[in-house]
C-alpha cells in the first residue's frame, strides 16, 4: 500500500517537475524544475528495488551517486547561466537570431 | 593477462588524471603533456587489438568484485572499433588545439583539463556493460562537453550550451528512470544479466521507451535533434570536431547496444520501423536544412543531423548487412565530419568569418585546407573510394537483400541530397564567376592545423580501403539475438 503511495507522489512530482521546465522562463527555474524531477526518480527507483521492507544495498548506492551527479551538474549548469546572465544581461535563453553571425 | 589489464586501465585512467595534473603544471606545459597522453591512447589500445583479434573477448571485474555490486569492463570487437576511432580522431584534434587553443592562453588552460575528462568518459564508456555505469560515463561526456562549447564565452555558445545542458539533463533522467525500473524487475544491471532476466511486459517496454527516448536526444536524432546546430556550430573549432565526430557516436553506440544486447528478440516490429522513420526524418530534414544554411559551419552541424540518420535505418532492417553498415557509418562518419569541422575552423579563423557569401577564392587563399574539406566531403556524400561510400554501400546492399524498397530509395536520395549541400559549398567559396573579392586580407593558419585536418580527411578516404580488418572485427561482435543473418 504504502508503495502505490510512494509511486504515485513520486508522479505527481515528476508531473511538476516537467511543468516547471517547460514553462519557466528563467534558468534557475528551468534548473530547479530538472531537480524536482530528478529528486522523483530517486524515490521511484527506491520504490522499484524493494521499499521500505527489504532495503536494496545496491539501489541505495545507485542513488547516492545519482544525487552526486546531480549535485555537479547542477553546480556547473548555475555556474554557466552566471555567464550567460554576465553576457548578455538575461538569465533566459528563449531567443532569436541563434543561426547568424 | 596482466598486460590486458593495464591496458584497459591506461585507456580509462591516462586521460582521467590528467585535470588533476595538469592543475599543479603552470599553462605552458599543459597542452603537451595532454597531448603525450593523446598518443599514449594508441599504444593502450594495441595488446588490445591483439587480444580481441584472436577471437577473445575481454572480460575485467575492477578489483575483483563481481557484478551486481562491482564493476565490469567488457570488450568485444564493435566496442574496440569505436575506441580506436577515439583514439584516431583525438590525435589531430589535439594537434590542432595546440594552436588554437594555445596552452598559455586562457582558452588553452580551460581545454586541456576538459578533453581529457571527456576522453577519460568516452573510453570508460565504452568499456562498460552496465547500464548504470553507462549513465555515469555518459553524464561525464555530456557535462565535459557542455563546458568545452561555452570556453570561448561568446554569448551564442553559452546559449547553444546551455540548451545542450538542460535537454542533455532531462535525457538523464529519462534514462535514469529507465535504469531504476529495470533494476526493480531484473535486481541486475549488466547488459547481458538483463537480456537473459528481463521480461516483455508493460514494464519493460516503458523502460525500454524511456531510455530510448533519452538516448535519442543526446543522440540528436530528428525531431530531438533542435540542441545540435546550435551547439555544433557554434563551438570553437577543434571542440566542433570532438563533439560531432565522437560525442554523439558515444549515445548512438548505446541505443546499438541496448536495443539489440536488451530487447533483441523482443519482436517489436514497429517501434523499428517508428526509429527508422525518425532516421529518414533526420536525413530529409538535416540535408534540406543544410542547403539553406548561410553559414559554413551551420552546413556542417545539419550534415551532422543528416548522416546521423543512416545509422537508424539499422532498426528496422535488423539485419548483419546492416549492422555492418551502421557500424561502418558511426567509423566514416566520425572520421569525415571531425575533418570537415577542423578545416571550416581554419577558414573561420584565417577569414574571421563562415558565411559561405564571404568566402570567395578559397581555392587560391587556401588550398589544403579546401583540399581537407573536399576530401572530407567525398567522404561524407558517399563517393567511392572512401569510408561513407562503404558505409552506404553496405546499407544498400542490406536494404536490398531484404527488399526493403523504400529504404533503399531513401539512402539514394540522401546520398544526393548530401552531394548537393556539400558541392553548394565548393561552388559557393571557389567556382563563382562573379564573385572574385571577398575578404583581402587574410592569415593562413598554422601548417599544424591545416596538417590536423588533412591527415583527418585522408583517413577518412583510407576508411574505404581497410574493411577486411573492420568487418571481420564487427562480425565477430554480432549481437545475441534479433538480427537476421
Amino acid at each position: 500500500m504504502t508503495e502505490v503511495v510512494f509511486v504515485l507522489a513520486a508522479s505527481l512530482v515528476f508531473g511538476i517537475g516537467v511543468w516547471g521546465l517547460l514553462i519557466a522562463e528563467h534558468l534557475l527555474r528551468k534548473l530547479l524544475a530538472l531537480n524536482v524531477m530528478s529528486s522523483s526518480v530517486f524515490v521511484i527507483m527506491l520504490v522499484a528495488a524493494g521499499g521500505n521492507a527489504s532495503p536494496d544495498p545496491v539501489a541505495q548506492a545507485l542513488i547516492l551517486t545519482g544525487i552526486v551527479i546531480a549535485v555537479a551538474a547542477t553546480a556547473f549548469a548555475l555556474a554557466l547561466m552566471i555567464s550567460i546572465y554576465r553576457e548578455t544581461g538575461r538569465a533566459s535563453i528563449t531567443d532569436e537570431d541563434d543561426d547568424d553571425r | 593477462m596482466t598486460m590486458i589489464a593495464e591496458s584497459l586501465a591506461g585507456l580509462v585512467f591516462i586521460p582521467l588524471g590528467m585535470p588533476l595534473l595538469v592543475l599543479l603544471l603552470p599553462g605552458r606545459a599543459r597542452g603537451y603533456l595532454c597531448f603525450a597522453a593523446v598518443l599514449a591512447l594508441p599504444l593502450c589500445l594495441l595488446p588490445l587489438t591483439q587480444e580481441v583479434w584472436s577471437g577473445n573477448e575481454i572480460t575485467l571485474a575492477l578489483a575483483e568484485f563481481h557484478p551486481p555490486l562491482g564493476i565490469v569492463w567488457y570488450l568485444d570487437g564493435l566496442a574496440l572499433i569505436m575506441l580506436w576511432l577515439t583514439a584516431i580522431v583525438a590525435v589531430p584534434v589535439s594537434l590542432h588545439a595546440l594552436t588554437s587553443f594555445p596552452p598559455n592562453e586562457e582558452s588553452g588552460r580551460g581545454f586541456w583539463p576538459l578533453w581529457m575528462m571527456l576522453l577519460a568518459g568516452i573510453n570508460a564508456l565504452f568499456l562498460s556493460a552496465d547500464l548504470f555505469n553507462l549513465y555515469v560515463t555518459l553524464e561525464m561526456i555530456t557535462l565535459a562537453g557542455v563546458a568545452m562549447i561555452g570556453i570561448g564565452g561568446k554569448a551564442l555558445a553559452l546559449k547553444a550550451a546551455m540548451r545542450y545542458l538542460l535537454l542533455g539533463l532531462l535525457a538523464s533522467v529519462l534514462y535514469l528512470l529507465a535504469v531504476g525500473l529495470i533494476y526493480g524487475q531484473t535486481g541486475a544491471l549488466d547488459i547481458y544479466l538483463v537480456g537473459e532476466r528481463l521480461e516483455t511486459g508493460h514494464l519493460a517496454s516503458t523502460a525500454l521507451v524511456l531510455m530510448m527516448t533519452g538516448l535519442l536526444v543526446k543522440s540528436a536524432i530528428f525531431p530531438m535533434h533542435v540542441w545540435l546546430p546550435a551547439a555544433h556550430g557554434n563551438a570553437p573549432g577543434p571542440v566542433s570536431a570532438i563533439l560531432s565526430g565522437l560525442v554523439v557516436k558515444v549515445s548512438l553506440y548505446m541505443l546499438i547496444r541496448i536495443w539489440f544486447w536488451i530487447a533483441g528478440d523482443w519482436e517489436l516490429p514497429a517501434a523499428a520501423t517508428a526509429l527508422g522513420l525518425l532516421g529518414a526524418g533526420a536525413i530529409l530534414y538535416g540535408s534540406v536544412a543544410a542547403l539553406v544554411q548561410p553559414r559554413l559551419k551551420m552546413v556542417i552541424a545539419y550534415s551532422t543531423v543528416a548522416q546521423l540518420g543512416y545509422v537508424m535505418i539499422l532498426f528496422p532492417l535488423a539485419s548483419v548487412g546492416a549492422f555492418r553498415a551502421a557500424s561502418y557509418q558511426l567509423l566514416a562518419h566520425g572520421l569525415a565530419k571531425a575533418a570537415m569541422f577542423l578545416a571550416a575552423a581554419n577558414i573561420l579563423k584565417s577569414l574571421g568569418t563562415d558565411r559561405l557569401i564571404a568566402l570567395t577564392d578559397l581555392d587560391r587563399k587556401m588550398p589544403v585546407d579546401l583540399f581537407a574539406f573536399t576530401l572530407a566531403a567525398v567522404s561524407i556524400m558517399g563517393l567511392p573510394p572512401s569510408g561513407g561510400f562503404l558505409a552506404k554501400w553496405l546499407l544498400l546492399e542490406a536494404a536490398w537483400k531484404q527488399d526493403a524498397w523504400g529504404w533503399l530509395v531513401l539512402v539514394s536520395v540522401g546520398s544526393l541530397l548530401s552531394a548537393a549541400y556539400l558541392f553548394r559549398v565548393i561552388a559557393l567559396t571557389c567556382f563563382h564567376p562573379g564573385r572574385r573579392h571577398g575578404p583581402t586580407r587574410w592569415q593562413p593558419p598554422p601548417s599544424s592545423a591545416t596538417n590536423a585536418a588533412l591527415i583527418l580527411a585522408l583517413l577518412a578516404i583510407a576508411a574505404g580501403f581497410t574493411s577486411a580488418p573492420v568487418l571481420d572485427l564487427i562480425d565477430a561482435s554480432l549481437p545475441p539475438g534479433g538480427i537476421w543473418p
